[in-house]
């Protein structure tokens, strides 16, 4: 009977301190910041959280992946303060997020070149976009079709919830992906499985692939990409290509926020876009905010 | 209880009071602790039918939208589709079912081999060592098996088969046999241990050399708890969702080729209910395949049971 009594005891605690962990994030959720959403963007917003968190002490900021379709979920679900995504919403998210009363609001703080990657033995340096279309939506099958050795294409590709995935669909197969294609969970799973296939084909934000010093990293090969087979080819491992605009898979990277913020969450948007932001991207591997881009932000900080 | 000893009578009715109230205070602690235990065992089903209509509450209205043919009548499945969703489920299915049955083709075997050397022919001290290296297989995280399966398996297969990469359906049946392994062995090495000394002492003494008495006497003896461990080992599979998420390559293209990449039932859950935006119809379509992916375990564990009992009724 004691045993049981102390038993019971023992569950009661244990109840209370779980209800207590439970209760306790809620309370401080106040100040601390959440940040979720795309793959391609989150160690880069990690490290810009970083050296925002060493320059004031009081902020804290929690910044974790998941894809962009993830993170712009969770800002109409009001779980994340700022949804990282590496495309602007959809028709179908804007009308939810009305429902529900959540106002995007956005900001443009950096420019992605979606890299193509191959693995090094593969003798291919070049693709017009509409090869890469036809590739990935599986018309293009074997290697030997667009110049190479003949083998048959290994595909890889993100899962839905990327938004690398949607804005590759949009801009280049205008259909769907080929169901042979292997879906990774991430940009650097990606990176991996290139390394180790010699037939296969990737789409990595570029931020993956080049260092700093505009080196692409060891074990995959970049691609250039053409307009088409008349225009010249260029690839994103010059930071310039992609700031011009000349390597044609750019791409804008945002942060959606419910409404106009204020206080800490407006110092950290502001400091993303400072001198010193824009310099952390471009040592991250990506380029800096474009100056089309610039005009947006100008009249949303307004 | 030492009370009868007492010599005066009222001091041995007020002891026989105190004994009946005690008696009486046993029985109601007694009938407690049994409703107590009655409680849980009945919590089991409670959960076990809660999840399957709150599956089934989630499911229907995908089923009512699309109809079953949708689901079971194509292998596209493609929800987030640029065109048109598509929400076929067969080659989840018989995905699902490759990886488990390659599983089982690598396992059985292995496990119901090293079962019967650790009963019958390993020494003490190989059994001691044996015996918690397979406990510590059974503790290794799924997440870890399935990175083995990314930098090890993968380029292992793509060397063996000259083909250009392994994330397929043969790694991910490796991985899940080597899950599903200690459970075999364990169990079937209960069920062998179990039995009667007899049994192996009179196939001996008929003549019989130890190979014969093993496949001949010991296994079909403990046919039916070998069967149960290949069965539980076959529900662990089935289940599994990190390691053949990890290393199956996730193509959701209909195969029965085990060196292409295939998606499974567990998989695409794991994938798209992070993602997908809740109560939409992709939202309610994952529910139908967990729906199926319930149905499929159930129908293993009934068979099983069914096995098993057909065994043990032909043992008696």
């Amino acid at each position: 009977m004691k045993r049981l009594r102390i038993f019971l005891c023992a569950l009661l605690a244990g109840m209370a301190w779980i209800g207590g962990m439970i209760g306790g994030p809620m309370a401080q959720a106040q100040s601390l910041i959440q940040v979720k959403g795309s793959d391609s963007e989150v160690n880069l917003v990690q490290r810009l959280a970083e050296v925002f968190m060493q320059k004031n002490p009081g902020a804290k900021l929690a910044v974790t992946g998941g894809g962009s379709g993830t993170g712009i979920a969770a800002l109409i679900n009001k779980t994340t303060d700022i949804a990282n995504s590496s495309r602007e919403l959809n028709a179908k998210e804007e009308e939810m997020a009305k429902k529900v009363g959540v106002i995007p609001w956005r900001i443009v703080f950096a420019t992605d070149g979606i890299s193509v990657i191959v693995h090094p033995a593969n003798p291919i340096s070049m693709l017009t976009m509409d090869q890469l279309g036809k590739i990935f939506k599986g018309q293009i099958t074997d290697w030997k079709e667009v110049g190479g050795e003949a083998a048959k294409i290994s595909l890889y590709g993100r899962q839905s919830n990327s938004g690398t995935y949607v804005f590759f669909r949009e801009l280049l197969l205008k259909g769907d992906y080929s169901p042979h294609m292997k879906s990774m969970n991430g940009n650097a799973q990606i990176v991996e499985a290139v390394k180790l296939d010699k037939a296969s084909i990737g789409y990595v934000a570029v931020g993956y692939v080049v260092n700093e010093r505009e080196e692409v990293v060891p074990g995959v090969k970049v691609v250039k990409v053409t307009k088409d087979e008349r225009s010249e080819g260029y690839d994103p491992v010059k930071m310039e290509n992609i700031l011009s605009g000349k390597y044609p898979i750019s791409r804008p990277l945002n942060q959606y926020l419910n409404g106009k913020p204020s206080g800490k969450l407006m110092e950290f948007i502001k400091f993303e876009l400072s001198i010193e932001g824009q310099e952390i991207v471009r040592q991250q591997g990506f380029a800096p905010v474009q100056k089309n881009w610039m005009e947006l932000n100008r009249k949303q900080m307004n | 209880m030492g009370m009868e000893a007492r010599p005066k009578e009222r001091a041995e009715s007020a002891s026989r009071e105190i004994t009946f109230l005690r008696m009486k205070g046993r029985r109601v602690k007694d009938i407690l602790i049994e409703k107590f235990f009655l409680v849980n065992a009945l919590s089991a089903i409670l959960i076990l039918l809660g999840i399957f209509s709150l599956l089934f509450t989630h499911a229907y209205p995908a089923m009512r939208e699309l109809g079953l043919l949708e689901f079971f009548g194509s292998v596209v499945w493609n929800p987030t589709s640029y065109e048109k969703s598509r929400y076929g489920i067969l080659s989840l299915i018989i995905s699902t079912m490759m990886v488990t049955f390659g599983a089982l083709v690598i396992a059985v075997p292995l496990g119901v081999g090293c079962a019967a050397f650790i009963s019958e022919v390993a020494s003490r001290r190989v059994k001691e060592i044996l015996k918690p290296a397979i406990e510590i297989l059974a503790a290794i995280p799924s997440v870890v098996l399935g990175f083995l399966g990314i930098v090890l398996v993968n380029p292992a297969i793509s060397l063996v088969f000259g083909i250009s990469h392994g994330l397929n359906a043969l790694n991910g049946s490796i991985l899940l046999a080597i899950m599903s392994l200690p459970t075999i062995i364990s169990l079937s090495e209960d069920a062998l241990r179990a039995v009667p000394k007899t049994f192996k002492e009179a196939s001996m003494a008929l003549g019989a050399n130890r190979w014969d008495t093993l496949v001949r006497v010991s296994i079909p003896s403990a046919l039916s708890g070998i069967i149960a461990s290949i069965m539980l080992g076959m529900g662990r599979a089935i289940g599994e969702t990190m390691t053949v998420l990890m290393a199956t390559g996730n193509a959701p293209a209909l195969t029965i080729n085990f060196l292409d990449a295939i998606q499974t039932m567990t998989a695409t859950i794991a994938i798209e209910l992070g993602e997908v935006p809740y109560h939409t119809t992709h939202y309610h379509a994952l529910f139908v395949i967990g729906l199926v992916l319930f149905v499929m375990t159930f129908l293993v564990n009934l068979v099983s049971d069914v096995i098993l009992q057909k065994y043990q009724e032909v043992e008696r």
